[in-house]
Parts: C-alpha cells; sequence; structure tokens
C-alpha cells in the first residue's frame, strides 16, 4: 500500500496536515451547499409569499426568543397522514424570508406551518395563557407574561433595515412607515387610511389580496402586548401562498 | 517563554498581550453597555465587563506573586491548566445534567414544574441551557483539558504560548456564561446548537483561532519527529469546527449595540447550512473530539500500542471526509431539493464503516489486557463507551434512510438516539480520561475508590439503558400513532393522544437520567477526594496499581 507508506509526510509536517484536513472536510459541504444558491429551481414559484409586516417580524422574534422550535417544527412533509393532519406539505419559497428558518427538528407539539386561521385569536390567548385549561394533556410551558408585557417596538425600523440588507425586499416607504405600520395592524383607534395604506403595501408585495390581518389580536384594546405580535405570527403562518394557482406537478416546481 | 524578557511586575509579553487584548475588550463593553439598544445587551456588556475586569485583577495579583519565578518554565508540562480543565468539566457536567432532569421533569408533570411569573424557566429556554451546556461546555471542557495535556505529552513540549491557553480556558468559560445567561434572558438566534448571538459567536471565535494556534505552535515545537494520531483528531477537530462555526454563524446585527442579529441565508439554505453545522457538530466535536481521547487514554490505561495503524489511518480520512457530506438526512421529506437528500442518506451510510473502524481500533487494543475489563472500572467505561459508540453509529445510518427517517423523525426516537451517544459515548469516554487525568496529574497511586467508580459505571449504565429504551419506546409508538388510520380511512388519533401516550415512557427516562446523574455526582467526589491525596483503605486486593502515571511535572518520553 504505497499511499500509506506515504502517510508520514503527513505526520511529520503539521501544515501539510492542517491544509490536508481543511480540503477533505470542504468538499461534502460545498457540492451540497453551493447549487442551492444559484439553482434556479431551489425554490419554487409561488404567488403570494410578501415580507412580513412589521407586526409579524416582532411576533416572529417573540416565537425566536421563547425557543417554540425546540418543540414545534414548521415543515409539513410531504405524506399522507401530515398532508391531512396539517395541510398542504411546505414549500421551500413559503420560509424564502425566514432569517433564520423555523423547520424544527422535533414535534413535542404538532407542526405550526399552517397553524394560521386553524383557531380564533382568543383561542391563542387562551391557550397560550395556560395551555392545560383548554388542552388538559399538553405538556406546553404557560405564556401567560406575554399578556402582560407591552411590546418594544422602538427599533423596529431597524430591524426591517437589517432584514433588507440580507436579502428581504422591504422598500423604503415599508421601512419609514414601519412604527406606523405596526401600530395600525392592531390598534382598534388607528385611523382608516393608516390600516389601508398598511394593507396596500403588504398587499402590493404579495401580489394577492386578503393576506394581511388587522384587528386587536389580544383582545386588550388598551395597549400592544406581545402576545399580540405573536398571536398575530401564528395567524400568519402558511396562509400567504396562493394554493389555487400552485401547480405542484409544473417541471419547474419538482425537484 | 523561557526567553522573554521579564517586564514590571514579572509580566512577560504573552501575560502582557493577553492583558492588552482584555483591556480593549473592556473598553468596548463599556462602549456597548453605555449605547445599549436593547436592555439585554446592556446586561450582557455588564456581564462582559465585569468578567474582564475580575480577569485582569486576577493576572495582576498572580503577577504580582511571582517573584522573578518564570511562570512560563520550558522544561515543565503546563499542568495547571489541565487541573483547572477537570474541575470545569466536572462543574459544567453537573449543571448541565441537572437542567437536563429539570426539563425532562417539565415535560413528565408539567404542572409542578412550570412557574407561571418565571417565564425564563420555560422548556424553550432551558433545553438550549442543557444542549449546550453538556456539549459544549461539559464537552468543550473535556476537549480543552485533554487536548492541553496529550499534545504537551505525545509532543514532549510544553504548551505555546505562555498565558495564551489561559486566555483560551478563561475565555471560553466567559463564553459559556454569556451563552448560559443569553438563553435565559431570551437571547437568542435560535439556531439549534448555535443559539448565541453574533458578539458571543464573534468572542468564540478570537478564543477558538487562538487555541488552534496554540494547538499547531506546540506541535512545531515537538520533540518527536511524528505527529501521534490522536493529535490528527484534535486538530481535525479544532479545524473544522472553526469553519463550520464561522459559516453557520454569519448574520447581520440590527446594530452594534443590539443583541439581535439577523441570519444572513434564509430559509432552505439556511436550513442546509445549520445541519451541515449541526450534523458536524456531532461528527467532529463529539466525534472526532472524543475519539483523539481514545486514542491516547486507552493505550496508556491499558498500557498497549494501538490496535492497527493502518485501520487509524484509513478510519481518520474517510471518517472526516464522509461525514461533512452527511447533514442532509435532517431534512428528509422537507423542502430541500431530493438530490441533497440523497446525497446526504447515502453518504451517511458509508459512514458506518469509518465510525466501527475507530470502535475496533479502540477495543482491539485490550489485546493481551482483557483482564482490565475485569479489574479496573475506568477501563470497563472506556470500551463501554465504545461500545454505545459503535451502537449509535449503526443507529444514524438505519435513521438516515429516508423510509425509516420518515417514522422516526420528529419523534423522541431521535431524543433516545442522541442520548447514547451523548450519555454512552461522549459521557463514558470522558468520564475515564477525567479519572485517568485526576490520578495521572495529581500523582496518586490509585483513585480514591475503586468501589465508588463501579457503582459509578453501574449507576450510569443502567440509566442509560433505562433512557434510551424508553425513549426508543416512545419515538416509535408516536410516529406509528401520528400516521395510523383508522377502519373509516381516517386520522385515528389526535396529536395530543400520542403526547398523553408518552407519560409513562417520560417517567423512565427521567428515572434514567436521575441514576445517571447520581453517578456522575459520585464521580466528582471519588475525583475530589482523589486530588486531595485520599485513599480508601479498604481497597479491594486486586485494586489496579495501574501504572506509570505519565503526568510527571517534568518533560518525559512520550509513547
Amino acid at each position: 500500500m504505497g499511499l500509506l507508506n506515504n502517510h508520514g509526510v503527513l505526520e511529520r509536517h503539521s501544515l501539510i496536515l492542517t491544509i490536508a484536513i481543511l480540503i477533505t472536510v470542504s468538499i461534502g459541504g460545498i457540492i451540497q451547499m453551493a447549487p442551492l444558491f444559484y439553482m434556479e429551481n431551489t425554490i419554487e414559484k409561488v404567488e403570494g409569499m410578501r415580507p412580513y409586516t412589521p407586526l409579524e417580524v416582532a411576533g416572529r422574534n417573540i416565537y425566536l426568543r421563547e425557543g417554540c422550535y425546540v418543540c414545534h417544527s414548521q415543515m409539513v412533509r410531504p405524506l399522507r397522514d401530515e398532508v391531512e393532519r396539517y395541510g398542504h406539505y411546505s414549500l421551500a419559497a413559503e420560509s424564502m424570508y425566514d432569517h433564520p428558518f423555523q423547520w424544527g427538528s422535533k414535534r413535542t407539539g404538532p407542526d405550526l406551518a399552517r397553524v394560521g386561521g386553524k383557531y380564533s385569536d382568543e383561542w391563542h390567548v387562551d391557550h397560550l395563557i395556560d395551555p392545560r385549561a383548554l388542552v388538559p394533556e399538553s405538556i406546553m410551558p404557560p405564556y401567560a407574561f406575554l399578556a402582560e408585557k407591552s411590546l418594544d417596538y422602538d427599533n423596529i425600523e431597524a430591524d426591517l433595515k437589517a432584514l433588507r440588507m440580507v436579502g428581504v425586499p422591504y422598500t423604503d416607504e415599508m421601512i419609514e412607515n414601519a412604527k406606523a405600520d405596526l401600530v395600525a395592524q392592531v390598534d382598534p383607534e388607528a385611523y382608516f387610511d393608516e390600516q389601508d395604506a398598511l394593507t396596500a403595501r403588504y398587499t402590493e408585495a404579495s401580489g394577492r389580496e386578503g393576506t394581511v390581518q388587522i384587528r386587536d389580536f389580544d383582545l386588550d384594546p388598551d395597549r400592544i402586548t406581545e402576545m399580540d405580535a405573536l398571536v398575530a405570527y401564528l395567524q400568519m403562518t402558511g396562509t400567504l401562498v396562493d394554493f389555487s394557482t400552485y401547480e405542484a406537478e409544473d417541471l419547474m416546481n419538482r425537484r | 517563554m523561557s526567553t522573554a524578557t521579564l517586564k514590571r511586575g514579572g509580566m512577560d509579553n504573552s501575560t502582557a498581550s493577553v492583558a492588552g487584548l482584555l483591556g480593549v475588550f473592556a473598553i468596548l463593553s463599556i462602549y456597548i453597555a453605555a449605547n445599549a439598544m436593547d436592555r439585554l445587551m446592556g446586561v450582557h456588556a455588564t456581564i462582559f465587563l465585569f468578567a474582564l475586569a475580575a480577569w485582569l485583577v486576577g493576572i495582576g495579583l498572580w503577577a504580582g506573586k511571582l517573584e522573578g519565578r518564570d511562570p512560563f518554565d520550558e522544561t515543565k508540562y503546563e499542568d495547571t491548566l489541565v487541573k483547572f480543565g477537570v474541575f470545569a468539566s466536572m462543574f459544567w457536567g453537573i449543571a448541565g445534567l441537572l437542567v437536563g432532569i429539570v426539563i425532562a421533569l417539565q415535560l413528565t408533570w408539567p404542572n409542578l414544574f412550570y412557574f407561571e411569573q418565571w417565564g425564563f424557566t420555560n422548556f424553550g429556554r432551558l433545553r438550549p441551557l442543557h444542549t449546550s451546556a453538556v456539549i459544549f461546555a461539559f464537552g468543550g471542557n473535556v476537549l480543552l483539558a485533554t487536548s492541553f495535556h496529550v499534545v504537551q505529552r505525545t509532543t514532549r513540549a510544553r504548551l505555546f504560548g505562555g498565558m495564551w491557553p489561559w486566555f483560551v480556558f478563561w475565555g471560553y468559560q466567559l463564553f459559556i456564561v454569556l451563552a448560559a445567561t443569553g438563553y435565559l434572558m431570551g437571547v437568542t438566534q435560535s439556531k439549534e446548537y448555535a443559539e448565541p448571538e453574533w458578539y458571543a459567536d464573534l468572542w468564540l471565535t478570537i478564543v477558538w483561532v487562538t487555541y488552534l494556534i496554540i494547538f499547531l505552535g506546540t506541535l512545531w515545537k515537538r520533540k518527536e519527529p511524528h505527529i501521534y494520531v490522536a493529535n490528527w483528531f484534535y486538530l481535525s477537530f479544532i479545524v473544522t469546527i472553526a469553519m463550520l462555526h464561522i459559516v453557520n454563524n454569519l448574520s447581520l446585527p440590527v446594530s452594534l449595540a443590539s443583541s439581535k442579529s439577523y441570519q444572513l441565508f434564509s430559509g432552505v439554505q439556511d436550513a442546509l447550512t445549520q445541519w451541515w453545522y449541526g450534523h458536524n457538530a456531532v461528527g467532529f466535536f463529539l466525534t472526532t473530539g472524543f475519539l483523539a481521547i481514545m486514542y491516547y487514554y486507552i493505550p496508556k490505561r491499558v498500557n498497549r500500542p494501538v490496535y492497527s495503524y493502518r485501520l487509524s489511518i484509513v478510519h481518520f480520512w474517510s471518517l472526516i471526509f464522509i461525514y461533512i457530506w452527511a447533514g442532509p438526512h435532517h431534512l428528509h421529506y422537507t423542502a430541500l431539493p431530493q438530490w441533497a437528500q440523497t446525497l446526504g442518506m447515502t453518504f451517511s451510510i458509508m459512514l458506518w464503516m469509518p465510525s466501527w473502524g475507530g470502535m475496533i481500533n479502540g477495543v482491539m487494543t485490550l489485546s493481551g489486557a482483557w483482564d482490565k475489563l475485569r479489574t479496573d472500572p475506568v477501563v470497563r467505561m472506556m470500551v463501554v463507551s465504545l461500545a454505545f459508540y459503535g451502537m449509535s453509529t449503526f443507529e444514524g445510518p438505519l435513521m438516515s434512510v429516508r423510509a425509516v427517517n420518515s417514522l422516526s423523525h420528529y419523534t423522541e426516537w431521535g431524543i433516545g438516539h442522541v442520548h447514547s451517544g451523548a450519555l454512552g459515548w461522549v459521557g463514558f469516554i470522558s468520564f475515564g480520561a477525567l479519572y485517568c487525568l485526576t490520578q495521572w496529574l495529581w500523582k496518586r497511586k490509585s483513585l480514591y475508590s475503586i468501589a465508588l467508580v463501579e457503582w459509578h459505571f453501574w449507576l450510569a449504565t443502567i440509566g442509560i439503558v433505562f433512557y434510551i429504551v424508553s425513549m426508543w419506546f416512545a419515538g416509535i409508538m408516536e410516529g406509528l400513532m401520528w400516521r395510523a388510520y383508522n377502519e373509516f380511512g381516517f386520522l385515528e388519533y389526535a396529536f395530543v393522544e400520542t403526547v398523553e401516550a408518552k407519560h409513562i415512557s417520560y417517567i423512565i427516562r427521567m428515572v434514567g437520567g436521575l441514576l445517571y446523574f447520581s453517578g456522575a455526582l459520585i464521580m466528582a467526589y471519588n475525583l475530589v477526594r482523589t486530588a486531595m491525596g485520599h485513599e480508601r483503605i479498604n481497597q479491594p486486593a486486586d485494586a489496579p496499581a495501574v501504572s506509570n502515571p505519565p503526568a510527571a511535572a517534568s518533560l518525559q518520553p512520550a509513547e
């Protein structure tokens, strides 16, 4: 075995050994990861995906902060039982604005990719405050403090700006109006024209009517809480893409 | 640094440069604390500042006491640092296992172990605390301590860099504190096993690159012509973890004074990057690093050469080449393109053989010394760790098959699988190394009590069996329940019924965890007594009079 006899070179030169290791461990990652960034059929062509509204961004950040991903996946697999239990299987396009992704790896609780619209706001609020009041067998932690805590959205513009820099197509208008849009989506006292402006901005981005939900999500009209934001995010998840126009059998969508 | 000129107060160059770096970071953290955009960043910058201040004071006090003595005497090994590492490993190990028990209790009896007023004790925040504490705090400290020990002994040279190895040690502890307090407060990137935010990641990058330089620098000083096999494994672990850590944590902070950042990649690309990282954290942190431990401590403890030099070459290169490809098996049936899933699965199955190559090489090293399995429970622990390694590296390829994965993924089976690897393989080989290190570094004839090692071994082994069997049972059951149909063609079970069905398994799992934890407590007691120089008088007559401790303070021939 000539090759093995030459191994002595590596054993006597630490830098050559280091470089050989670095090359060996780089190959697999490059071959698997690089194509995903330029191959056109990595992400399906869909109608309806849009950047998240400022309130949804804030809600998503609470979802991340509380570590919801350790128990809830957001990835419906194309298996019969999952499609029947949760809805249409998840598309890559549906998480294209997720920095980071939230597909998860464990279902201690059910998948949440399509939880939007499945339950009422009231159900979500009550369930988050005390999961076992609604589902006695549940082992989910209580999140009552979300309803008590005012949402901190002073820097929401900066959040949208950062998201734009990593590739989410927020317009200047969306960023300038981030705070007003956040309030307009949830505050029952907000002016109709502010709500209309919010709806118009994100409907245009989506290319589809009805993706912006405006109401007082936590049923506490006095203030904007973290509960508002989280429920707004949950009620949006999985509802953006228009599956009536999605052609799963199209060659471009088969991966 | 024997040639280093001693400056004021006995500070040599390396100490002065470490102190300078800490000073720069202290000024930076003052700036960030003063301008923090959010409260959490303010808290973290303040913690960081106080830690650095304490550190600088500590260096000053230490330097003041030197009185002209060269603290980094080139004719001696740096063993004090390794001793610190042994105790840090013990401390974090017990802390991490304890958090594991708490979250197991939460899933078992949610009404008793969730506290509405304390949102920071919820499962979503404590689970990353548990995983990071056991993997990075416990495992990481074991790897730091053993690598610093092994590289010195196998090169017959003192650690390179004077004060810098201490910078790596304390810098790593500071990273752990930042990460852990961050999880409790809700600072997280929400990427599994890479939860710390951007500033903690940057700090770790500095620490880690220093670690690499120290390791290479010590190799450059070596007095042995050949680099010993354990060092190949350590080197691949350090280099690859640096690569994985940097790429997977590419993110854009909202501002320099904000604790929040957004990942550079999104969706499917981010998912693949994450599991390329996640799986190879297993591959290079929890496998090659601990194989390095195996390649030094088993031969040393049983006083036998490594079974096969050729096998070690073949399985080393094939292991590190193939491991990197295996990540996509975490993403079967997801929106990741199928060609990538298939590649991941193929290489995962191929990975079986290089993994078993390591197991065979370790176990067969006992050739001619099999009696030690009976007489020395430390050896038995390390060999059983290889058995668990063999088992979980068979189970892994099995679970990476798409059809199997459709059942096993998202279930408790995955939890059982990682714990057979973590408790069995990583835990046992680490415990073995800690027993060896304590006995050797403190130059004791024997451990305080061999009987207590037996107790540790059996409690922990039974604990693992409870843990993994209950999780197999729970995982396969819930996987089958999710896909069960009734006679009318409807799904048979609501999701919550599958949760309810796991209750008994959760209780058994928790008992297993408690057994394992009590074993670790016994070990800690035993190690402390050993370090203190105590020895139980009624040791059994055949207690192993182990062996030429290769840990004398002056330089000795290596292998």
